[in-house]
């Protein structure tokens, strides 16, 4: 955002960014910065607080008012995410004869529906549609049980895009099965990684490609680096 | 702050990023009287076309009227559930009309920006090709002011 900022003030246009990274606004200089520390994935800082949005905008656009940059402010409120699992039910096991995150991602179906029909859109479909995120999944149990990550036909084939495509699913699908306040950044995350089949399946698949040396982009950012 | 936005942010930390010599400055005409664009790095793209390729440096245009978008950054390491409770915590669309419906911004951009913010670490194409023509498509709709939303 930063090169933009200073590709698009060149051209006569003004800019203001809204940095999520203070040291590299500091560092790339653009002309009108303003620092919100904010979870990364939300520059307004809240979902569904207009309020909040607005007063980041006016902040944003009152440094229009410099006579000169760059100029970097910061928002003053801290907005952190939380990593404290979604409290979200899950589906029973219903199909025993299933590995249980096929089984789970099949009992998840109707509430992602109901969340796709709600918003009209989805980020799922990278690769995968809904009706696919079972066999992938169960692909992937393939891989976290020992067979050879190549050996095993993963529909989507990109496994960081059959990866984003399981996940967003899973959360999409949780978003519509909780009620309250707009979860924190990264709940949803940690819901999915620590409380999911489909999301301990991932990481045993991860590990798995890792351990037989598939190369370091095709398992690594299957999860978030941190996991 | 937590873990995984703790880890990012020390990521970033010490990360090379380009160096630019001077900055650039261009006073913009009074927001009251403003065209104002978004330019996201969501890499926010139509649902089901138009998407992201893993290395792309390329842009989307995304039209004022346009609600029904996809993220398509490839990264892993960010939140997408507020962009799946609300378009406007990474896109500020419906904040923006309200603004220029109370005069506070003279007016919304009728096309707005959406690149990807996995971009080669020299970013040399935004710089010298995809960004440049990128604020052609604005200043030929008459946009004074560029939001920067980062993802």
């Amino acid at each position: 955002m930063s090169t933009l900022a200073h590709v698009f003030e060149a051209a006569g246009l003004a800019t203001v960014v809204l940095a999520s990274n203070r040291s590299v606004v500091e560092r790339m200089r653009p002309p009108r910065a303003l620092y919100g520390e904010f979870p990364l994935g939300r520059p307004l800082g809240k979902p569904r607080d207009a309020a909040f949005q607005r007063d980041v905008l006016l902040r944003a656009f009152a440094l229009l008012d410099e006579p000169a940059g760059p100029v970097l402010v910061d928002h003053p409120e801290v907005v952190e995410s939380d990593e404290t699992p979604l409290s979200c039910p899950l589906p029973p096991r219903f199909d025993p004869t299933l590995p249980p995150a096929v089984d789970e991602a099949k009992g998840l179906r109707s509430a992602y529906d109901r969340a796709l029909a709600r918003r009209g859109s989805t980020s799922v479909g990278r690769v995968l549609g809904p009706d696919r995120v079972p066999e992938a999944l169960g692909a992937l149990h393939l891989v976290a049980e020992g067979a050879g990550w190549q050996e095993v036909a993963l529909p989507g084939k990109n496994t960081i895009a059959v990866c984003h495509d399981i996940r967003t699913y899973y959360e999409e699908a949780a978003l519509e099965l909780v009620d309250g306040p707009p979860p924190g950044g990264r709940a949803a995350e940690a819901w999915y990684f620590e409380r999911t089949e489909a999301g301990r399946t991932v990481l045993a698949a991860r590990a798995a490609m890792k351990e037989q040396g598939a190369p370091f982009p095709f398992w690594f950012y299957m999860a978030p680096g941190h996991r | 702050m937590a873990g995984g936005d703790q880890a990012m942010r020390e990521l970033g930390d010490r990360l090379p990023v380009p160096e630019f010599t001077t900055t650039p400055f261009t006073t913009p005409p009074p927001l009251a009287s403003a065209t104002v664009a978004i330019c996201t790095s969501a890499a926010l793209h139509p649902v089901r076309h138009d998407a992201f390729t893993p290395t792309d440096t390329t842009y989307r245009v995304l039209d004022r009227a346009e609600r029904q978008l996809a993220l398509g950054h490839w990264s892993p390491n960010f939140d997408r559930t507020g962009f799946a409770i609300d378009l406007d915590v990474v896109y500020p669309i419906d904040r923006l009309e309200e603004l220029a419906a109370e005069g506070v911004i003279g007016a919304v951009a009728p096309r707005h920006l959406a690149f990807a913010g996995n971009q080669p670490d020299d970013v040399a194409t935004v710089r010298l090709d995809s960004g440049p023509a990128a604020a052609a498509v604005l200043k030929a709709d008459g946009v004074d002011v560029v939001l920067l939303t980062p993802v």
